[in-house]
């Protein structure tokens, strides 16, 4: 009992190759395969003729086993017929699209839809959270400058204080001189008014640095509200320009998902 | 009585032959040619019936070479039984189609090219169910396809272009798988001839009779649609024309159903390959009926409770014991008649309302009652409603996977009972929005923008639906609840024809004449 083993070889490589072009797009080479597959398969039936075990061609009288070859062209013909077909199908196929490519079929194709939806929600989400991280962090910076600013009201009233104290100290202890010196309550106030009326500098100065401290330190108060004023502007203007931007580009994402969609899927399916 | 076997198969061939020659003349006689061929199918399969039941299976040898080396054809109680149901129905469905060409005052295109490609489909689907000899068996399969690749792609558009293409590669590629299969069989037993094969095949070692057994049922599988190789068929049914969509259905994926009986019950009875069958039967219920749930165009809906309700009839296959036998055959013949009548009603709205999409339809219950009623009866029969056949045939299917008390059956069935739940709800998603809900879009031409507009194009005709479609779709709904009403006698052939199936003493016999 001898097989030969060139032609299961032959149909192996044939029906190999016949697979993989199957697998292809392009219909075409789809149809390159079953051309090559149907007739590797049909060697596989010829090889197979003769008796279970037998060399693949029976030589026995001069005639090999008739039923296989009658198989074999039977299956011929029916390749043939779907060969015309499918080069039919091909041909009509590139008069409609301009390509033998077989498409996704249509479930494929609305699964990838709801896929491309849930990326633009994604995408939308994404944007909003950004914007609101952006909103949270600008309340943060003006928090802490409004903190920062009242510190330093703070420090400044503290050095007022200190200013006005200090003026005092200075006019408690001109007046705790003279009364040493012997001078009686009533003594002092003369000699005080005296002396603001006369030259005495030290005394008016006084009075008159506690009125100019304390309007400074209004100008001072104004001024900074006014700075915090147009920085708060400056932040909402920020804030609308963010918002604008994420709305844009939410608007564009949508537009370019609408482009994206399947036109097929729209209609009757 | 034997040389009728040859009726069914050769006189759809002969009268497309013809009318091929006629060409695109004389319309009325090229719709009466069909009509009668079909007619005369009907009557012939009706007593094949009934002999193969009082005699035993009847055979006839082809081309006059004795059995095991000529090709014969084989009509048992099964083949007749799903013989007679299919030409029956593709006889209704070919009155529909006529009156559908002469009510839309189509030219000669339908006769001409859509009949002859039906009646080549019905022949091959004939000699699938006829079949002895397992390469006429593979040319019964090319001949139905290559009918069908012609009804799928009918009037070449864009959509019937790219989804007959994803149709013919699948249809090829289990033709190819087929082949090899024939041929690894053919070096092994020397023979391709059923009755033959069955007793060889357990003669073979069980490697190589299992691979033979796993190829073929692969190459069946994706025939009938089971599950990983299901998702081509909701892809590419619902572009077809409403008639073709309506055989497809119900015919092809059951001859890829039968041809795995076959496999299973004469060829490997009792392998561990039922096991398998079972958990794919689970995986192609659940995964259809949950691919139904999710759509919202009839058409597409209904073809995925196709997918799922493959599921049953493989189950009872996989039970390989007479009652899951015969509940399988039951649920065919059942599901046969109701799925093509679902398709042929939708084809009615369809050609009422100009479309499919649920979100489209509306208040089709005051607008055309009668299509409503139409739709509502098989769609009910569909999920399974006590006392019509779909509840029977389910029963017959639970009572066969509760008698046999392994825990995979038992799970099965309850698998089958949430499918037939969700098909309910699904089904009645479909009824409560399409027939149900008040009136919607458009009357008379006039737009009228409802809130839950959805961008579909509204109803645009309000056609009148002739009566003859109306009655031939009619006469498939009254024949799917006749089931109901002869369930007592059809419940028993097909237990009759499971116990002949177990049996495979009387096919071989029949067939080989006592010789060995």
């Amino acid at each position: 009992m001898t097989v030969t083993l060139l032609p299961f070889l032959a149909c192996f490589a044939m029906v190999a190759t016949g697979v993989t072009l199957l697998l292809e797009r392009s219909l075409v080479r789809v149809l390159a395969g079953v051309v090559l597959l149907g007739n590797g398969i049909n060697l596989l039936i010829v090889t197979a003729g003769g008796d279970p075990g037998g060399p693949p061609f029976v030589d026995v009288g001069g005639r090999a086993d008739p039923l296989p070859q009658a198989m074999v062209l039977t299956a011929i013909v029916i390749t043939l017929g779907v060969t015309a077909f499918l080069l039919a199908l091909a041909h009509r196929s590139w008069q409609l699209s301009g390509s033998d490519e077989v498409q996704d079929d249509t479930e494929d194709r609305r699964v990838r839809l709801r896929a491309r939806r849930g990326e633009l929600s994604d995408a939308v989400r994404a944007r909003r959270d950004a914007y609101r991280r952006l909103v949270a962090e600008q309340r943060a910076e003006l928090a802490k400058l409004a903190a920062e600013q009242a510190e330093r009201e703070r420090l400044q009233e503290a050095d007022l204080e200190q200013r006005i104290s200090r003026v005092h100290d200075e006019l408690e202890r001109w007046m705790r001189e003279r009364r040493q010196e012997g001078l009686t309550e009533e003594e002092v106030h003369l000699r005080f008014e005296e002396a603001g009326r006369r030259e005495d500098a030290a005394a008016l100065d006084n009075a008159e640095r506690i009125e100019q401290l304390r309007e400074q330190h209004t100008r001072g108060r104004e001024e900074q509200a006014a700075r915090e004023r147009a920085m708060r502007r400056r932040l909402k203007a920020r804030q609308r320009e963010a918002r604008r931007q994420m709305r844009a580009a939410i608007r564009e994402e949508r537009e370019r998902q609408a482009l994206a969609q399947d036109p097929e899927l729209e209609g009757e399916d | 009585m034997e040389r009728l076997i040859c009726v069914p198969v050769l006189l759809p061939l002969l009268a497309a032959g013809v009318k091929l020659a006629i060409g695109g003349r004389l319309r009325r006689l090229q719709s009466l040619i069909s009509l009668v061929t079909l007619a005369i199918s009907v009557v012939v399969s009706a007593l094949l019936l009934v002999a193969a039941d009082t005699r035993g299976p009847l055979v006839t040898e082809l081309g006059g070479w004795p059995a095991p080396v000529g090709i014969c054809l084989v009509a048992d109680r099964l083949s007749t039984l799903v013989l007679l149901v299919s030409s029956a129905v593709t006889f209704c469905v070919m009155v529909y189609s006529v009156a559908n060409a002469y009510a839309a005052q189509e030219h000669d295109a339908p006769m001409a090219i859509f009949h002859p490609a039906f009646l080549v489909m019905v022949a091959g689907v004939a000699d699938a169910f006829l079949s002895g000899d397992l390469f006429n068996l593979y040319v019964a399969f090319e001949l139905l396809l290559s009918g069908s690749y012609v009804l799928l792609t009918f009037g070449g558009t864009e959509s019937r272009i790219r989804a007959g293409a994803t149709y013919t590669l699948m249809a090829l590629a289990s033709s190819m798988l087929f082949l090899i299969a024939l041929g690894v069989t053919y070096a092994a037993t020397g023979t391709l001839s059923m009755a033959q094969l069955a007793e060889r095949f357990a003669t073979l070692p069980v490697q190589v009779a299992l691979l033979v057994e796993l190829t073929l049922l692969l190459a069946f599988g994706i025939k009938a649609a089971i599950f990983p190789m299901s998702a081509w068929l909701p892809d590419s049914y619902p572009t077809a024309p409403a008639p073709a969509t309506a055989v497809f259905a119900g015919l092809l994926t059951k001859v890829g159903v039968y041809s795995i009986i076959r496999l299973e019950a004469l060829l490997f009875p009792g392998g561990p390959v039922s096991t398998l069958l079972m958990w794919v039967a689970l995986a192609t219920m659940l995964t259809g009926v949950l691919g139904a749930v999710a759509q919202t165009d009839l058409k597409r809906m209904l073809s995925f409770t196709l997918v799922s309700h493959i599921g049953y009839m493989v189950f009872g296959v996989g039970l390989s014991s007479v009652a899951g036998l015969a509940g399988a055959i039951f649920y065919v013949v059942h599901h046969i008649t109701v799925q093509t009548t679902l398709f042929l009603v939708t084809g009615l709205v369809e050609r009422r309302t100009g479309t499919t999409s649920v979100n489209g339809l509306g208040g089709l219950m005051t607008t055309a009652p009668l299509l409503a009623v139409l739709f509502f009866v098989p769609a009910m029969n569909l999920s399974g409603i006590p006392p019509m056949s779909g509840f029977l045939g389910k029963l017959m299917l639970v009572q066969a996977g509760m008698a046999d008390g392994r825990p995979l059956p038992v799970a099965l069935v309850a698998g089958g009972l949430v499918t037939s739940l969700l098909t309910l709800y699904a089904v009645a998603q479909t009824w409560s929005k399409a027939f149900w809900r008040g009136p919607r879009a458009v009357r008379a031409g006039t737009v009228v923008e409802s809130e839950e507009y959805t961008g579909e194009d509204p109803t645009v005709t309000t056609t009148a639906v002739p009566g003859a479609l109306t009655a031939s779709v009619a006469a498939l709904v009254a024949m799917g609840l006749s089931f109901t009403v002869l369930a007592g006698p059809l419940s028993a052939f097909t237990h009759r024809a499971a116990a002949e199936l177990m049996a495979r003493e009387p096919y071989v016999t029949a067939v080989l004449g006592g010789r060995p």
